[in-house]
C-alpha cells in the first residue's frame, strides 16, 4: 500500500507542477512506483511539464465519472517505465469532481502505486479541497517572498484544519547572491517564520525552464542544480537523510576558478 | 554602487529582507488571529483555570478578544472580580 502526497502552496507561479514532476520523475528514477496526478481541472499542466500532452485519450473527471476505468487514462512514461500521470481535464471546472470521489480515486491508486503525487492547484477553494482529500502527507512549496510565503502559512493552516497537521516545506527559486547581499529573505528566515519542517531548497536556475521547454523533468539531468536538489528531495521523501545542498559553493568553471585564486 | 556605500557605513536598516520579514510578521499576526471559535474557547478556560487560584472571578461577564489596529494585535480580557483571595477588597481588573 502506497501514500498520496499533496504538493500545494495557496499562491499561483511558485512551483508546484515543476515540483511534482520532479519528484515523481526522481522517485521512479528509483525505481518506485509512482503516479502523478494533475488536480488542476480546467487549467491542465502537468502533462506539458512531463511532454505527455500528445498521449491523454481520458483524463481525472472520466476517471471520477465511470466514463473509464483508472487503468485507460494513466499515462505510463516510456522513459521511466513505473513512472504514470492522470491528467486533468482540460473542459471542465473544479466542481465536476468532489472531494469524496477523490478520496475513492486516491484508494485506488493507493492500491496500485508506492507513491501518488497530486498536484494542486492555487488557490483555497473547490480545487483546493478535492486535492487535499485522499492526502496522507503535504508538501508546501513555496518561493523567499513576501506574497508566497503569506499564502503558504494560510495553506498551512488549512492543512491542519484536514487532518495534515505535519506538511513539509520546499522553498523554491532561492537566489543565493541576493540572499548574501540582505536582498533576500534566507531559509532560516522562512522556516523560522512558517514554523514547519523543511525538506528541500531549490536554487533558482535558468536550467529548470529549459527543462519545461523540452518536457524533460530536470531531475534527471546530472549537472542541474535544481535537478540535484530534487534529486535530496526524494531521498528525504524516502526517510533518507541528506545535507542541504550548499548553494555558496561556486558551481560554473569561472566560479571555482575565482574560488581557487581567491585562496 | 549604492552597495558600496551601504557595505562602507555599515548600514543594515536598509537590506530589504529585514523590510520583508517585519512586514510578513505583522501581516501573518493579523491573518492568523482568525481562531477559531473553539481555540478561543480554550483559551478562555485556561485563563479561567490559572486566574482562579488567585481571584474569585465572575465567569459569566468575563470577556475576551483579540483586537487588532494597525501594527499590532492585542488580547484584551475584561474579567469582574468578586473576591480577592485572602479578603482583599473587591476590584475590577482591565488586563
Amino acid at each position: 500500500m502506497g501514500e498520496v502526497i499533496v504538493i500545494t502552496s495557496g499562491k499561483g507561479g511558485v512551483g508546484k507542477t515543476t515540483t511534482t514532476a520532479n519528484i515523481g520523475t526522481g522517485l521512479a528514477l528509483l525505481g518506485k512506483n509512482v503516479a502523478i496526478v494533475d488536480a488542476d481541472i480546467g487549467l491542465r499542466n502537468l502533462d506539458v511539464v512531463m511532454g505527455l500532452e500528445n498521449r491523454i485519450v481520458y483524463d481525472l473527471v472520466d476517471v471520477a465519472e465511470g466514463n473509464c476505468r483508472l487503468k485507460q487514462a494513466l499515462i505510463r512514461d516510456k522513459r521511466y517505465p513505473t513512472l504514470h500521470l492522470l491528467p486533468a481535464a482540460q473542459t471542465r471546472d473544479k466542481n465536476a469532481v468532489s472531494p469524496e470521489q477523490m478520496k475513492v480515486l486516491c484508494e485506488e491508486l493507493k492500491q496500485e502505486f508506492d507513491f501518488v503525487l497530486i498536484d494542486c492547484p492555487a488557490g483555497i477553494e473547490q480545487g483546493f479541497k478535492n486535492a487535499v482529500a485522499g492526502a496522507d502527507r503535504a508538501i508546501v512549496v513555496t518561493t523567499p517572498e513576501v506574497s508566497a510565503v503569506r499564502d503558504a502559512d494560510r495553506i498551512i493552516g488549512l492543512l491542519y484544519a484536514e487532518g495534515l497537521t505535519a506538511p513539509k516545506l520546499i522553498v523554491n527559486r532561492i537566489r543565493q547572491h541576493m540572499v548574501k547581499k540582505g536582498d533576500m529573505m534566507n531559509i532560516d528566515d522562512i522556516v523560522d517564520i512558517l514554523a514547519i519542517d523543511l525538506i528541500g531548497i531549490v536554487p533558482d536556475d535558468e536550467y529548470i525552464v529549459v527543462s519545461t521547454n523540452r518536457g524533460e523533468p530536470a531531475v534527471a539531468s546530472a549537472d542541474s542544480q535544481a535537478g540535484k536538489a530534487y534529486q535530496n528531495i526524494v531521498q528525504r521523501l524516502m526517510g533518507a537523510e541528506v545535507p542541504f545542498l550548499n548553494l555558496d559553493e561556486p558551481q560554473n568553471f569561472w566560479g571555482r576558478m575565482k574560488k581557487i585564486f581567491a585562496r | 554602487m549604492l552597495d558600496l556605500f551601504r557595505k562602507l557605513f555599515g548600514d543594515k536598516s536598509a537590506s530589504s529582507k529585514e523590510v520583508a520579514k517585519e512586514r510578513l510578521r505583522l501581516v501573518l499576526v493579523h491573518d492568523r488571529v482568525n481562531v477559531t471559535p473553539e481555540h478561543m474557547e480554550a483559551l478562555r478556560n485556561d485563563l479561567i483555570r490559572v486566574i482562579s487560584s488567585y481571584l474569585e472571578i465572575n465567569e459569566e461577564e468575563m470577556e475576551i478578544s483579540l483586537e487588532k489596529n494597525d501594527s499590532s494585535v492585542a488580547l484584551v480580557a475584561n474579567i469582574p472580580v468578586n473576591k480577592v483571595k485572602r479578603g482583599e477588597p473587591q476590584a475590577r481588573v482591565r488586563c
